[in-house]
């Protein structure tokens, strides 16, 4: 064994293959740490609006590198923050003008995807009342809208056809940046927006936040319900690793104590072992796991046990089953049964630890079979109805037309990570088999 | 077939008779035809169970059922005369009635064994929901729709990997160690991912990036109607989906069936054959093919099988009307008689199948006693 794993620094592809695995691994134990369970759950369901704040199907950030015209990323101004510039005039009674000033720095040569503000206010019976107005780098005042705030508000300034009409029918987000000297250009400088809050209450509040959406989001861009990229890209990392090794571990190692019970007892057992395989073997795998998933339950787990519970049988344990024939005459089992060793103590100590040379090799190179069976599954409407998966990734982008709409970064983002999980344990896989079979080596 | 009679004329003085020799072959036949008959029933009977959730599917449409009945009776105006005692009890009524009608009534479990007879039978029935486009509810037409569609497309391609691996398997036995060889060595491990997987990249490239080809379907709309358009339209709709199952197979396939090949070639006889000055084309033919021949027809007889399953996802991502495509509608919509008809047909195929198998390996090779053991499933 020691020998082996000595061996393995010789084969650059294991090498290589080694590093990809750990790399994954890395990033799992990472994902986890940094965004445990309930939390994955909780932001890939999107509870309490927590992805207000980020544009829809935006790119990743970093394309902004490779862009000539470089594209917006959100910008958020809050009434709430320590550098709004507030004045207060009281007017006795509980009546208070409250001015707000947002500023913010707008240096893109492309427009923002969408313009929203949102409002929360506290109060007895009167609602606060804010005037919103837009003042551009120039010095134009453009009224947007007045409110009378409820507990919580929002304006989607993007969807204001009045506003829209206004600007002479040319979309909000474009008609209040564009340049006027070239209306094809957004004007690049300090833009404002002045809140004018007035309320009418004794510690009645209002609060509000502009959000002007970017077309560029984070490291991995969003989805069209908003959702960062990044938190399924990281949470598929372990659900892909556990997936694809618990099923290759479980099943192969199944599978050759099936083939060794079937060899050493013989008789009826072998008959009868037989006999499922084939049924087995006739039973359609997919057709079945989405039975399973429709009926009884979507949980990854159950259909992993299903997954195992099938990948037992097939060609595979007929092969190992000839193998096992073999070892079953040679001269070493006639010996241990000749000084009175038990049934158990042939197969797991004499028989099994004789093929685990050929299982090793052969379980990680099915590893990533299983990695994909997880985002086949996952495209059929499938996946786990909690987990954020690659394959829930790739199901979403494909339902959403993804490709035909041109947003390539969702679908080329979980399958490069589906292709280097792939990629790794192939490589590693078919070095092992190298090592541990090196009579194949001449093939 | 004159190779194969006079393989089978040297291998008869063997046997120890003619009349002990067709009466074991008889007996082999029928008890292996046996075995395969209860495999087939099993299999079916635990499709049945599963594809109706052990009877979880006729609660579902129970409750389906109640939901019309009170849809019909809230529209009808007479209703309202009623009491709501009475409503309730007409309600129960029509509910009773409906139920009785479908035979929901019976336990599941008598059902269950309708359901196999039917589907052993092939007495496939109607579906649940789906329709076929012509507007039948028989499964044997909703079937018979989608069928030349899935043949077309996995045909195409399973026959062109089919001989495509099997020939440059052979070339490339002849020239193991070269640059090509350890290229397909290398390139082998790309069939871990499925064929939808590049079928979204070929999709991306050719039809996103470059608009050659189209996104999916499987004809232009409106189709044309004259016969070479209408052909030269499907032929462009197959050649993603086709090239993408290409890709995920054809270097796993080169890989094993040279492997197989180099294996044989290493033989004592080849060695001779070479030795006597026999050219490659003769040892090929002769001494390296033949002998393999019972491993080429066992593939391929499982392959024609698999053509008829379809490719699920494949069909689904591409958009393609066929076989796979259907069975995911089915499975979504809960419909159990189209599930268990195609699991039925594809068990009865894969039967026969292997049973054949058993017969012509006898037939082509020597080598295979029959009811020696069969230890050979």
């Amino acid at each position: 064994m020691k020998n082996a794993l000595r061996q393995i620094r010789n084969y650059p592809s294991a090498v290589f293959g080694l590093f990809i695995i750990l790399f994954l691994v890395a990033l799992a134990i990472y994902a986890v740490i940094a965004i445990p369970y309930s939390e994955a759950v909780r932001l890939w369901r999107g509870e309490d609006n927590v992805w207000l704040e980020t544009p829809r199907n935006a790119r990743p950030a970093w394309f902004n590198y490779f862009y000539k015209e470089k594209r917006p990323v959100t910008i958020v101004r809050r009434t709430s923050d320590e550098d709004a510039q507030k004045t207060v005039v009281d007017l006795g009674g509980g009546v208070q003008i409250v001015d707000t000033i947002l500023e913010f720095e707008y240096t893109y040569d492309r427009f923002p995807s969408e313009l929203a503000v949102f409002l929360q206010a506290t109060f007895q019976a009167a609602r606060p009342n804010v005037n919103l107005i837009w003042v551009t780098p120039d010095g134009r005042e453009i009224p947007l809208t007045e409110i009378q705030v409820r507990s919580s508000e929002t304006y989607r300034i993007s969807q204001d056809s009045r506003l829209e009409r206004r600007l002479g029918g040319v979309k909000p987000e474009i008609g209040l940046f564009s340049d006027p000297n070239n209306p094809g250009k957004p004007l690049k400088g300090t833009y404002k927006v002045l809140a004018e809050g007035m309320v009418f209450e004794e510690g009645s509040t209002v609060e509000a936040s502009v959000v002007v959406y970017g077309q560029l989001h984070g490291l991995a861009g969003t989805d069209h319900r908003r959702r960062d990229l990044t938190v399924a890209l990281l949470w598929g990392a372990p659900v892909a690793l556990s997936f694809g090794l618990i099923a290759a571990v479980g099943s192969s190692l199944t599978t050759m104590m099936l083939a060794a019970a079937a060899v050493w007892f013989g008789g009826w057992v072998d008959w009868f072992i037989r006999r499922i395989n084939e049924v087995v073997m006739i039973l359609p795998l997919l057709p079945i796991l989405i039975m399973v998933g429709l009926f009884y339950s979507r949980s990854i787990w159950v259909i992993l046990g299903v997954v195992i519970a099938l990948g037992i049988f097939g060609s595979g344990i007929l092969s190992y089953r000839s193998m096992f024939l073999q070892v079953k005459e040679s001269g070493y089992i006639e010996a241990a049964r000749a000084y009175g060793a038990g049934n158990a103590r042939i197969i797991f100590r004499y028989m099994v630890p004789r093929i685990l040379p050929v299982l090793v090799p052969s379980f990680v190179i099915q590893v990533p079979s299983y990695v994909f069976m997880e985002a086949t599954l996952s495209v059929l409407g499938l996946g786990d109805p909690l987990l954020p998966t690659w394959g829930k990734l790739l199901s979403d982008a494909q339902t959403n037309g993804a490709l035909i709409n041109g947003h390539f970064y969702w679908v080329l983002e979980p399958a490069f990570l589906l292709m280097l999980a792939g990629l790794g344990f192939v490589m590693l896989g078919f070095a092992l088999d190298r090592i541990f079979n090196p009579r194949l080596r001449g093939l | 077939m004159l190779n194969v009679e006079a393989t089978q004329a040297r291998a008869v003085p063997r046997r120890s008779g003619a009349g002990s020799n067709l009466s074991r072959v008889l007996r082999y036949t029928l008890v292996r035809g046996l075995t395969l008959l209860v495999t087939v029933v099993i299999a079916v009977y635990l499709t049945i169970l599963i594809a109706n959730g052990g009877g979880y599917v006729d609660q579902m449409r129970i409750g389906q059922i109640r939901e019309q009945v009170i849809l019909q009776m809230g529209s009808d105006p007479e209703m309202a005369l009623l009491t709501v005692q009475q409503r309730k009890q007409l309600e129960e009524e029509r509910v009773r009635v409906r139920v009785e009608q479908l035979g929901l009534d019976r336990p599941f479990m008598i059902r269950s064994f309708e359901y196999l007879w039917n589907g052993l039978t092939l007495n496939l029935g109607s579906a649940e929901y789906l329709l076929s486009d012509s507007g039948s509810r028989q499964v044997r037409n909703i079937l018979g729709e989608r069928l030349p569609s899935t043949l077309l497309l996995m045909g195409t391609s399973q026959l062109l990997l089919f001989f495509c691996a099997l020939f440059v398997a052979l070339f490339l036995s002849r020239r193991y160690g070269s640059f090509l060889d350890k290229l397909v060595i290398a390139l082998a491990p790309n069939s871990a991912a499925p064929a939808w997987f590049y079928g979204l990249f070929l999709i991306l490239i050719f039809a996103a990036l470059l608009g050659w080809l189209p996104y999916g379907g499987m004809i232009d709309a409106p189709p044309p109607q004259e016969p070479l358009p209408r052909a030269l339209s499907i032929a462009k709709h197959m050649i993603l989906p086709v090239l993408s199952m290409f890709i995920a197979n054809i270097f796993a396939s080169i890989y094993s069936w040279r492997t197989f090949f180099l294996i044989y070639s290493s033989e004592d006889y080849v060695e001779m054959a070479k030795a006597k000055g026999l050219s490659d084309r003769q040892i090929e033919r002769r001494y390296v093919l033949r002998p393999t021949l019972p491993t080429i027809i066992t593939s391929f007889s499982l392959m024609i099988i698999t053509l008829w399953v379809g490719a699920i996802v494949l069909e689904t991502v591409f958009a393609w009307p066929g076989i796979g495509r259907l069975t995911q509608q089915a499975i979504n919509l809960y419909d159990t008689p189209v599930i268990v008809a195609n699991t039925v047909i594809y068990a009865y195929l894969l039967a026969v199948t292997l049973f054949l198998l058993d017969i012509i390996y006898s037939i082509v090779d020597p080598r295979v006693k029959l009811g020696g053991g069969g230890n050979r499933s």
